[in-house]
Order: structure tokens, then C-alpha cells, then sequence
């Protein structure tokens, strides 16, 4: 795995640290709650339980529940809630618990937290970090499986980051809590590294110990190669990996681009990487049509159509709702079989 | 639970007051709706005009705005609706930034981006949505951060009475309660959801019953009677600067024209009413009655608010378009 973006100065004699991608984005709120008192965190199952998929582990005992703060089933409440706390100059973090629950809450996040600093002519600033849960791949079907970024993405308003590793997890963490606009911040299920799900060998990663940012808006190269770029995001940035590793041996030099935030988009490294590579597969968890994977294409082709040797394959959820039976979600989510076919198609 | 009664005489220069700021929204109305409709005709292109889109007017609401606000200061926070002109008006929004952003210029509070039901005034924490209850739950954020920072700031949310059937609206009251949030709800209830009269939207006979749901205080000021608002709203602003928690005010008013500029309102039946149920000469009666008010002090009042207007209206044709190249400004910070 390639991190970049870290501080360079470390102690020799320090050995590296491997944190969960959960440990990870907790430790990158509670340094800037230990930093900020304006800092706090709201959601359901926040506070005792530590969040369903691990996001708050620790922070209760630690900054007690004045700052870390369980909420009724009310998303519409509390989504509005911290955009006013915001808006009168506190730094709220609130937790939907999962992405999939936008729809009780969209208007909040879209009509209200999303439009007010554009509305008030830049006025009034509202510096609040969205966290949730996406993605699919342990049978939780067609409520509770989707990604969505695409949505929140094709909304104006909201930057949205969405880490892939442990490092990251961090580093977007800080960096969204820093930002004065809102940040729709989306950790996948499947990359916390949690005890109970099935997980990416990838979901440990090195973590520095100090506070630092990862810069919105950057992607990353997470593998350099000359044959064919791989552009994704979360998740599937570790099956791009393990299967541009496999394919190394067919002699297909894969680069995979950890895109890592989709807003703002960074344009410029999809561009200079397919002008690299010549040949583009998008993997995207999310669905198909109207989504990221054309946006990433549009990207290409808008600015020159000729950087492309071979036609771009798309990689994503067929446009149907995530199914429940094993097999079936299996079929539509982006597994490394797809990945591997789509870069064998593109490379033919 | 209910408010306590207290049926206290206000001091004259309260009464005055009350009168002076429903006065200065009239005005302001009027001559917005004079300005809106004065370049459509012939014919009505909602589009057309100095001022273009939706217009919502809140002639005959002014009770529940003075009354209310009349207990509040510039470091307490007020949600309004897409109605929302009285309410900024009365909690002491700039008027002339106001005209400016309904006018769609660059010297709005908004620099054109918001719109008459999009306007922001952070000077005095006022701000308002075009959707119904989404107003709410905002309120609780600020109620929540002057809690956070000490001091007694309240925020008042104000909404229609076709709000309290969102979920929005249920949503909110119960985060108030259960945080005991330093919040005021008010519920303008002029009995229409546009055209849809308020039995055929709503079970209850009173907003204010809802209260008890959610175990704070409930109260129902009839007859648009800007002296009850006042003293129900002074007992609820008071519990929500003690500490003590939300308390949840409907206000029987009256919407005295369309639900929007252009609105034909055929389906309203009690049109020929609504100029006798008009509170503002009611209130003016009263006062002179009383001897708080005489005519000359009357027509004082109503020329200092011409006045007022007039200004207002007169920077916001001096302020520029927007310039178009700046369309995708203020997206973010």
C-alpha cells in the first residue's frame, strides 16, 4: 500500500504503528477534539455502544456526554441540529448511521446544510463533517448495503471524502473537521477492519501517532503502472490491488488511483495518469448510471478524447437495489473476478 | 401542562412598540406587493419583473411576529419559514439588505444567491427555509450552541400550522424536551396550507395539545391578538432563559392575502371576512381608545415606517445585478 501525505519526521527508534482503519478515524477525531473544545459528536449509538461499525470507540469515556452525544432515532432533528450548532460557530461531527438512511434526513443535509453558505452569499459558514457507513458484501440487502457517493456527490454544496485506508482515515478526518464547509466523510463497512465482518488484509495500515491532514481534494497514486489506470475509491481500492498484483504475473502493468475524494474531484491526476496508461477502468460500489464512473470518464474524454487507446470499462453495481441471497449480491457488487475481466477487456 | 395566566396591563411604550413594528411590516408588505406586481401585467408571468419567483406575504401575521420578537435581542436566534418578512423584520434584520435580496441584487444579504424565502442575517442569527418545518430542527443547533458557550441566548422557531404535521416538526419537539433545549416553537396557524383548510389537514383541535406529547409547555393565543402573543411569548421566552426548556405557542392568525403573489384564491370562502379581521386598525382602535396613542402619533408611526421603506427600497434599486460570471460563486467557503 502506498501513504503518502504523512509528516516525514519520525524517530528512527520508533517502530511503526498498524491501526485499524476504525482506530484510525477515531484517533483523528479525538485528536481534534483534544485540540478544539468546539469539537463534538452526535448520532445514534455514538456514546456507550462506540458506534455500530467502531467510528467513536473510546471517545465517551474519554470526552465524556456533553461531547459525545447519543441521539434519539431522529435524524431529521439532529442532522439540523448540528447544521445550527455549526452555524453559531461550533464544529459538530454527526453520524448517519448508515448512508442508506439518507432519505429521512436528505432535506437537512441537502436543502439546509449543504445551500446555507451559498445562500447567505457566503455569509454564513457551515463547518460540519457527515460521517457514515457505506458498502455491501455481507448479505445486509437493498437498505443497508449501498454506497451512494454519487448522490451526495452530484449535490452541491457538501465536499465528500472517502478514505480507503487506515492512514487516510485519518488524515481525511482531521482535515474534514478543519474544513469550514460541510464534509460528507464515508467509511466502508468492509475497511474498518472490524472483528465481526469479513475484512481486507489492507484494513491495518501504518498510522503516525502526531496529528496531520490529508489534503481534500488529492487523489493518490496507491499503485504505480504503465498499462492501464484503475480508478476507484474505499473498498475497492484493495481489490484493485490484490488483482493488479495478480495480473502482474500476465504481464499487465496495472496503476491503481485511490481517487479519495470525489468533492472536489481531482481531475488532474485522473488525467495525467490515463495519459500515462492510455486505457481507464472505473470501479465504483456504487450503482452504475448517472454516478462516479461516468463522471471519472467524462473527466477523460472532455479533455481529450485521443488520451484514450482502447474504449474505458465501468466496473459497478448494475442498476439494480443490492440483493440479499450471498450469490446474488456477489453478482453485482465490484469483486476482483470483475476487476480482473474489466482490465483483461481494456488491455485486450 | 399549561402557562400560567397573568393578565398584566403592558406598559404603554410596550404597547407602542408592538404597534410600530406591525405598522413597519405592513408597510414594508405593501410596497412589496406594489413592487412584485408592478411590472407583470399584462397577463401574470411569475417569472417576470424586478421581482421575480415566488412571493410570499405576510399581511395579517404581523401579531405573531411583533409579539414574539419583542422579547428578543440581536444575540438570540430566530428560524422563520418561506413566509418569513415579518419574523426578520421584527427580530431587527437589516430591512434594506432584506429589499436587496428580494430584489435579486448584489447588495443583498445574500448577493442574490437566496431569494425572499432564503435570507440570512447572521448580525442578529435569523435565518429561514422554504421547507415546511425544516426550519426546526436548525433552531435546536443554535438553542444547543449558546447552551454550549453559557450565557441565556434562546432560539425561536418559528412555522405554519400545516408544519405540525411534518415529521420534522415531531422530530425537533422531542430533541428540544429530551435535551431541554433553550427553545421557543411558534406556531402561526392562519388556517390555510395554501388551499387546504386547516380541519382537513389536522386531527387536532390544537397545535398547542401537541405540547403535551413531548412534556413541555403548550398555549393557543386566539383572535390574532398581538397583547396575548406578547405575554404568552414573554412566559416561554422566560422558561427557555432559565434553563427550563421548550415551550411550544400556536397563534390563531390571519393571512390576508394569497398564499403566494398571484395566488387567485378561489378556493377560500371567507375572503369577504378578511379585511374586517385585519389586526392592525383593531389594535390602533384599541390603543387610541386608551389613550396611548392619538392621531398624530398614528400617522407619525405610519410615516417614519414609509419612510423606512422607502429608504430600503431605494438602496436596493441602487444596488447592482449580480454579475453573471459570478453564477458559481459561494458554493463553499
Amino acid at each position: 500500500m502506498t501513504v503518502v501525505d504523512q509528516p516525514t519526521s519520525r524517530s528512527p527508534a520508533v517502530p511503526p504503528r498498524r491501526l485499524t482503519m476504525a482506530k484510525a478515524m477515531v484517533e483523528g477525531i479525538a485528536s481534534e477534539m483534544e485540540r478544539d473544545p468546539s469539537v463534538f459528536y452526535l448520532g445514534e449509538d455514538v456514546g456507550a455502544y462506540g458506534g455500530i461499525f467502531s467510528s467513536t470507540t473510546g471517545l465517551l469515556e474519554r470526552f465524556g456526554p456533553e461531547r459525545v452525544r447519543d441521539t434519539p432515532i431522529s435524524e431529521t432533528a439532529f442532522m439540523g441540529l448540528a447544521t445550527g450548532a455549526a452555524v453559531e460557530g461550533l464544529r459538530p461531527i454527526v453520524e448517519l448511521m448508515f448512508a442508506d438512511f439518507f432519505g429521512v434526513c436528505m432535506d437537512q443535509i441537502s436543502n439546509h446544510m449543504a445551500k446555507i453558505h451559498f445562500e447567505s452569499g457566503g455569509n454564513v459558514k457551515v463547518p460540519v463533517v457527515v460521517t457514515s457507513a457505506v458498502g455491501g458484501g455481507y448479505s445486509d440487502a437493498a437498505q443497508h448495503s449501498q454506497c451512494l457517493w454519487g448522490t451526495f456527490a452530484h449535490l452541491p454544496g457538501m465536499k465528500v471524502v472517502i478514505p480507503s485506508n487506515p492512514a487516510d482515515a485519518k488524515g481525511l478526518m482531521i482535515a474534514a473537521i478543519r474544513d469550514d464547509n460541510p464534509v460528507v466523510y464515508l467509511f466502508h463497512k468492509g475497511a474498518m477492519g472490524l472483528p465481526w465482518m469479513s475484512k481486507t488484509h489492507r484494513a491495518l495500515g501504518e498510522v503516525p501517532s502526531e496529528a496531520y491532514e490529508t489534503p481534500i481534494g488529492k487523489a493518490v497514486v496507491a499503485r504505480s503502472g504503465r498499462d492501464v489506470t484503475v480508478a476507484t475509491v474505499s473498498l475497492s481500492v484493495h481489490h484493485a490491488l490484490d488483482v493488479a498484483d495478480e495480473v502482474a504475473a500476465d504481464g499487465i502493468d496495472v496503476e491503481v488511483l485511490d481517487l479519495r475524494t470525489l468533492v472536489p474531484l481531482d481531475r488532474e491526476a485522473i488525467v495525467e495518469s490515463v495519459s500515462r496508461t492510455g486505457r481507464l477502468v472505473v470501479v465504483d460500489e456504487d450503482y452504475h448510471s448517472y454516478g462516479m464512473s461516468g463522471e471519472v470518464i467524462a473527466t477523460v474524454v472532455e479533455r481529450d478524447p485521443s488520451l484514450l487507446v482502447a474504449a474505458p470499462v465501468r466496473v459497478a453495481v448494475p442498476d439494480v437495489p443490492i440483493p440479499y441471497a450471498r450469490a446474488l449480491e456477489q453478482a453485482v457488487l465490484p469483486t476482483p473476478e470483475r476487476i480482473r475481466a474489466a482490465i483483461h477487456a481494456v488491455t485486450r | 401542562m399549561a402557562f400560567a395566566t397573568s393578565e398584566e396591563v403592558l406598559e404603554a411604550a410596550v404597547c407602542v412598540d408592538l404597534y410600530r413594528t406591525m405598522v413597519r411590516i405592513r408597510s414594508f408588505e405593501e410596497r412589496i406587493r406594489s413592487e412584485y406586481h408592478a411590472d407583470k401585467s399584462p397577463g401574470f408571468d411569475i417569472g417576470a419583473g424586478r421581482i421575480p419567483g415566488e412571493m410570499h406575504l405576510a399581511a395579517g401575521q404581523e401579531p405573531v411576529a411583533a409579539g414574539v420578537c419583542a422579547h428578543l435581542r440581536p444575540s438570540d436566534a430566530v428560524t422563520a419559514t418561506h413566509r418569513p418578512h415579518h419574523v426578520a423584520i421584527a427580530h431587527g434584520v437589516d430591512m434594506a439588505k432584506m429589499a436587496a435580496e428580494i430584489f435579486g441584487r448584489e447588495g443583498g444579504l445574500g448577493h442574490g444567491r437566496g431569494g425572499h424565502m432564503h435570507l440570512f442575517d447572521p448580525a442578529v442569527h435569523f435565518s429561514c427555509s422554504g421547507i415546511i418545518a425544516e426550519g426546526l430542527p436548525p433552531a435546536l443547533g443554535q438553542a444547543f450552541a449558546f447552551r454550549h458557550r453559557g450565557g441565556d441566548d434562546v432560539a425561536v422557531a418559528v412555522t405554519g400550522e400545516g408544519a405540525a404535521n411534518q415529521g420534522a416538526f415531531h422530530e425537533s419537539l422531542n430533541l428540544a424536551a429530551l435535551w431541554r433545549l433553550p427553545v421557543v416553537f411558534v406556531v402561526e396557524d392562519n388556517d390555510w396550507g395554501i388551499s387546504v383548510a386547516r380541519p382537513a389537514s389536522t386531527a387536532v383541535a390544537s397545535n398547542a395539545d401537541r405540547a403535551a406529547g413531548y412534556a413541555m409547555p403548550g398555549e393557543r393565543v386566539e383572535n390574532n391578538d398581538v397583547e396575548a402573543v406578547y405575554r404568552a411569548a414573554g412566559r416561554a421566552v422566560a422558561r427557555a432563559r432559565a434553563g427550563e426548556g421548550p415551550s411550544l405557542l400556536e397563534v390563531h392568525t390571519l393571512r390576508m392575502w394569497g398564499h403566494f403573489e398571484g395566488d387567485p384564491q378561489t378556493y377560500r370562502g371567507d375572503l369577504a371576512t378578511v379585511e374586517d379581521r385585519d389586526p392592525i386598525p383593531h389594535y390602533r382602535d384599541r390603543l387610541l381608545e386608551a389613550g396611548i396613542l392619538d392621531e398624530g402619533s398614528v400617522e407619525q408611526i405610519a410615516a417614519d415606517a414609509a419612510a423606512e421603506v422607502e429608504r430600503a427600497v431605494a438602496f436596493a434599486v441602487a444596488s447592482p445585478e449580480p454579475d453573471p460570471a459570478a453564477a458559481t460563486s459561494y458554493v463553499f467557503a
